[in-house]
């Protein structure tokens, strides 16, 4: 389908600080689909050049909360219960729910909100939007982080954004959210799962959600010791019993736990948390969680420090899709000779990739 | 960039049957759409409300209650409160040959009964968006 006419960017930014919720909804589909109006309504919408009341003033403060976790962990039933808990102090709800794109039609079935309809209803305090990942492989899509910073301008005090449903290494979330929350559930794998790198390593806090199953608390336990582990290997200190734990003498491993749970709270290590979104129970324990973590962030100062870094590699993957356009451009044929190339042995995919950056890079695109 | 046609699939009303549904929307998908799908048991205003935050195209309410002449209409009149009248919307499920002349006079697009090919439906989608 055609892109539709573009509107005046100044007009949706206009409409969309005065809670008209079609323009915002239709910036979020520019930003997606990268209009080239969009970004400019986006900036106009954040800078506050419409800013002409006290109230609106006051709006672009929001804490982005990502919720990542694997399928079926109940990522959408527990943002569900967050926005009920957030409304009922009166915060203002943005969610985002990015579900996969299908790598062969380019289609989606995007299913997050059926289980958001308990609070998503007719609340105009509620504004739920979900996204395609169209392609993009680290749990969210292309302008996920655009789409954020203008419902936060749109004055959503609380930004939830929820990945699709992730395995080990879609760790796009930590560049974009604020505070992290890592949902996972027992039984999904031994002591081991929880020391390899990637997205254990992102949780600022931990919900081992359907909680009332078998196995939960030792889902917690072993997620602390994880944590407490990687904490004083960061301290440059030998973890004590370290392979004991690993090696799992129950006794021995379970007073070890009890010992580092306190050691934890010193620490001020990640919280760990046990949640039944289907009942609410935790939710408020993780919403409690979430305010400290955002305190303690404006206080530190690394909320702008984590701004910072996500603004830059927000940039740089922008940069990466622009370079990947560019290369479409480039003269025909260029990469279907490569192709038979590296196919026949006479050149190596690495060196065709070297001539290929050498291409864009003296302008052989139109 | 291409731009991908968006499509909500709602289920009105009371009835507790969404396998035609849920059909319709992987076909959707299987052409390229975007489907949001919302399950069953809404509101008018919970369609409209959806149909206005994610920015759809189109519009497809399945029906089997026999409710259709009362939610329809006010689906249209909610959409047109909310200056989304430009929304494209069709519908299917039990709907009787002789309130389709009525349902077409409030605005619904088109209405695709029992045992319509998939094709037929996103055929008529797609001629109708092209242009757009």
């Amino acid at each position: 389908m055609q892109a539709r006419v573009a509107p005046s960017p100044d007009d949706i930014a206009g409409r969309t600080l005065r809670g008209d919720q079609r323009a915002l909804a239709r910036l979020l589909s520019a930003l997606e689909d990268g209009e080239a109006w969009a970004g400019t309504a986006l900036r106009l919408l954040r800078n506050g050049v419409f800013r002409d009341s006290l109230e609106q003033a006051e709006k672009g403060d929001a804490q982005v909360v990502g919720i990542t976790g694997p399928p079926g962990s109940g990522k959408s039933t527990l943002v569900d219960k967050l926005i009920g808990a957030y409304r009922a102090r009166g915060e203002r709800v943005g969610v985002l729910a990015v579900d996969p794109s299908s790598p062969f039609s380019g289609g989606a079935i995007l299913g997050d909100r059926i289980r958001m309809q308990g609070r998503a209803g007719v609340d105009e305090g509620v504004f739920i939007r979900s996204l395609a990942s169209r392609g993009r492989l680290g749990g969210l899509s292309r302008a996920s982080a655009q789409c954020a910073r203008a419902l936060e301008a749109a004055g959503y005090g609380i930004v939830i954004v929820e990945t699709v449903g992730i395995g080990q290494s879609e760790v796009d979330i930590v560049r974009l959210a604020d505070s992290v929350v890592l949902v996972s559930m027992p039984g999904s794998g031994d002591e081991i799962q929880t020391i390899k790198a990637g997205v254990m390593e992102i949780g600022d806090i931990f919900a081992v959600n359907k909680a009332d199953r078998e196995g939960a608390d030792r889902a917690v336990r072993e997620i602390r010791s994880m944590l407490e582990t990687a904490a004083e290997l960061a301290a440059g200190r030998v973890p004590e019993a370290g392979p004991d734990t690993l090696i799992g003498h129950r006794a021995f491993a379970r007073a070890l736990a009890r010992e580092r749970s306190a050691v934890s709270e010193r620490m001020e290590l990640p919280p760990v948390l046990k949640t039944v979104a289907e009942t609410g129970d935790g939710v408020p324990e993780l919403v409690a969680s979430l305010d400290a973590h955002w305190t303690r962030l404006k206080a530190s100062g690394e909320l702008d420090e984590r701004r910072r870094r996500g603004a830059i590699a927000e940039a740089r993957a922008l940069l990466s899709g622009r370079v990947m356009e560019e290369l479409e451009t480039l003269e025909g044929g260029l990469e279907d000779a490569l192709a038979g190339e590296i196919v026949r042995g006479e050149r190596e995919a690495a060196e065709a990739a070297e001539l290929l950056f050498e291409s864009i890079r003296k302008g052989g695109g139109k | 960039m291409e731009r991908k046609i968006r499509v909500l699939v709602a289920k009105p009303g009371l009835d507790g049957h969404d396998r035609g549904a849920k059909v319709v929307a992987r076909a959707m998908r299987d052409e390229g759409m975007e489907v949001i799908y919302t399950g069953l048991r809404q509101t008018p205003e919970q369609i409209v409300q959806a149909a206005v935050q994610e920015d759809v195209d189109v519009i497809a309410l399945s029906i089997l209650s026999g409710a259709h002449r009362h939610l329809f209409p006010r689906v249209m009149e909610l959409l047109a409160a909310r200056g989304a009248d430009d929304v494209l919307v069709v519908a299917g499920g039990v709907i009787p040959e002789d309130d389709i002349p009525f349902l077409k006079e409030k605005g619904i697009a088109a209405v695709f009964g029992p045992g319509t090919p998939t094709k037929v439906t996103i055929d008529f989608i797609k001629a109708k968006l092209e242009g757009r």
